[in-house]
């Protein structure tokens, strides 16, 4: 089982999957003799020459758009938009087009496809690289979204992403590349069930947090304080934000009777507002101890200064205080 | 070089068949038949049957919001579209897409495409999957005037460029987006001007002459294929009716519409033509004769089917 980090498994990933779908392609800006501007394709053009590992220019909605097409004509390929934020130059392709094209053709076509993209904030990168830009996804009908947190469910949920037929949006924290741990380098699966699954990351009684993407790393550390000592904390990490799986979130709630949601994205119709929503909304509402809470970032654009970054981002003492408050 | 007999019959069939098809949906629509709106190429049959019948079958199109004569030239058949615009379950989308989503895969109608210039792109990729699988077809983008000042136009021809994807880029330039005349619309010498900046061997052509449409297909099919570079057609028309069904007309004189129609309707001229070379009226009578027909009972058999049945529309969202 080797360590690798988060770069390393995604690099893996598509590795083992061009090696095995000779229709896979990849496509993006810089991920041929750069490697990709945060190091993930590092190495692949060298393996598998320019024909698969597809250097583009700097043109999201052609490489957004080539994929829809490339999809729907029995091709394979996962495309990389450097910065998340970007692709917001490539929203008709994906919203108008990916999105809706299965439905809109009376299901006669699928458009399996991968669009890799680096989220999030805390490297100072300021308001136009910084973005968790996943609930919009998570709006249009059609999508997939899906964000890991760590070296093992990247590499699985990029397969699983890979195989399943629709077009799926994979969120990647900037924060997550350099995360090491080791990985069970897990086959192929012939069928993307691992989507819309989430992930209890530790049991508990006391109190249920949900959460996703870098954040679930920040509330890790946060329930690890000595602060929070004797408090029997479930945290689930979604995994897949759209579909998502409510049911493994209600299960939690209706035995810890307290729910806190921990995002990094603004808290305005995300992400964290539709799990509580779903909440509130089932028979686990009158389970509920208090009312739910949700930890969000500020509705802000993201500034570069560090200390105001980390002003606009939950921090772990943020997370651990109003746990203190909920129990 | 004349083209055969029946390759010529075989246009006018087309064009009358794309025309009496549209006719009869605004008869429909007049009737209250049909829900939604729609946007009718009546004028402009001549590029849409003239570009399909130069393809073969595998050749893939992608199509636009004014697309069901590239759908019917790509062989679609008349009965799956008529009961599509009605939703109905025999429809080519079972009554989710209507007028401006027709795909039809098996034909290699990859799609009409309701955003302007939202298939060029996707041309691309369906492209780049020929160039990948190595086959040797190539794909047919056709688009309106209107596209040529989206960014994603501009996008794609680079790309294709670049990447020397066998894709015929086919501008139908009806001269107006909507109701913005292209001449206000676009800067520059001309729209084949583009496709010549981003090093795309361009032509501009009479799009209401079928054959020149026809024939200017077929050599660039030809030449993409052996060359391995993209190519670009410019081919000026002109629609009849408005843009959808709301449109007043408020944009342009009834001169201009009735020059049109008279001298230069695609239909009328290539009639003329055909006389003039001895294919018979008598000939020409039993095709039309027969596209009537076609339509009429596609028309009927539409209207008998069933509707689309309300199933799980959140699941049918996902492949």
């Amino acid at each position: 089982m080797p360590e690798l980090t988060v770069g390393q498994a995604i690099n893996n990933a598509l590795s083992r999957i061009l090696k095995e779908y000779p229709n896979s392609f990849i496509a993006g800006e810089d991920i041929g003799i750069y490697g990709g501007a945060f190091g993930v394709t590092e190495g692949l053009l060298k393996t598998f020459g320019e024909e698969r590992i597809k250097d583009t220019p700097i043109a999201e909605d052609a490489i957004a758009g080539l994929a829809v097409g490339a999809a729907m004509t029995d091709s394979k390929p996962i495309v990389e938009m450097q910065f998340s934020d970007f692709i917001v130059n490539a929203m008709d392709p994906i919203v108008n087009q990916a999105a809706k094209l299965h439905f809109m053709y009376g299901g006669a076509v699928n458009v399996p496809i991968v669009v890799r993209g680096a989220s999030g904030a805390g490297t100072g990168a300021a308001a136009q690289h910084s973005q968790s830009l996943e609930s919009w996804f998570c709006h249009v009908p059609g999508l997939k979204v899906v964000t890991p947190s760590n070296p093992q469910n990247a590499y699985d949920l990029l397969l699983h992403s890979f195989v399943d037929p629709n077009p799926v949006i994979f969120m990647e924290h900037k924060l997550i590349y350099k995360i090491k741990d080791n990985v069970v380098l897990n086959d192929i699966p012939s069928s993307s069930e691992l989507l819309g699954k989430a992930n209890i990351e530790s049991k508990g009684n006391d109190i249920t947090i949900v959460s996703y993407s870098n954040m679930v790393n920040v509330v890790k550390d946060a329930i690890s304080s000595d602060e929070l000592s004797g408090i029997s904390i479930e945290l689930i990490d979604l995994q897949t934000l759209s579909p998502m799986d409510m049911e493994t979130v209600i299960t939690s709630v209706s035995k810890t009777k307290k729910l806190l949601v921990c995002q990094e994205a603004p808290a305005n119709s995300s992400v964290g507002s539709t799990v509580i929503s779903n909440v509130v909304q089932s028979s686990t509402f009158s389970s509920l101890s208090s009312a739910p809470k949700l930890i969000s970032g500020l509705h802000s654009p993201m500034p570069s200064a560090k200390h105001l970054e980390t002003t606009v981002i939950p921090q772990k003492e943020d997370i651990v205080k109003v746990i203190k408050d909920m129990v | 070089m004349a083209l055969i007999k029946d390759t010529q019959l075989e246009l006018h069939r087309m064009m009358m068949l794309i025309r009496l098809f549209e006719e009869a949906l605004e008869e429909m629509f007049s009737r209250g038949l049909l829900h939604g709106t729609m946007h009718l190429s009546i004028g402009q049959e001549a590029t849409a049957a003239g570009a399909c019948l130069a393809l073969d079958k595998k050749d893939l199109i992608t199509s636009t919001h004014r697309g069901h004569g590239h759908c019917l030239g790509k062989g679609a058949e008349p009965y799956k579209m008529f009961a599509e615009l009605l939703g109905r379950e025999d429809g080519y989308c079972r009554g989710r897409g209507g007028s401006m989503h027709i795909a039809d895969l098996s034909n290699g109608n990859l799609g009409a495409n309701g955003i302007v210039a939202g298939s060029l792109t996707i041309s691309v990729g369906a492209a780049l999957s020929f160039q990948l699988q190595k086959k040797e077809n190539i794909v047919l983008c056709f688009f309106g005037d209107g596209a040529v000042n989206e960014g994603s136009f501009h996008e794609a021809l680079n790309l294709a460029s670049l990447w020397n994807l066998p894709v015929l880029f086919l501008c139908e330039n009806n001269q107006y987006g909507m109701s913005m005349a292209s001449e206000k619309a676009v800067a520059g010498e001309s729209i084949a001007s583009r496709g010549k900046s981003y090093g795309i061997e361009s032509i501009q052509i009479d799009g209401n002459d079928v054959e020149a449409v026809y024939e200017s297909v077929s050599t660039c099919k030809d030449e993409i294929l052996s060359n391995k570079r993209p190519k670009f057609i410019e081919a000026v028309t002109y629609r009849y009716r408005g843009h959808s069904k709301s449109d007043r007309n408020l944009y342009r004189t009834s001169e201009e519409i009735n020059f049109w129609k008279d001298e230069k309707d695609p239909i009328k001229r290539y009639i003329g033509k055909l006389l003039e070379q001895g294919i018979t009226e008598v000939d020409l009578k039993k095709i039309d004769e027969e596209v009537k027909q076609t339509i009429r009972t596609s028309v009927k058999k539409a209207l008998d089917s069933s509707l689309s049945p309300i199933t799980n529309l959140e699941e049918d969202s996902y492949a």
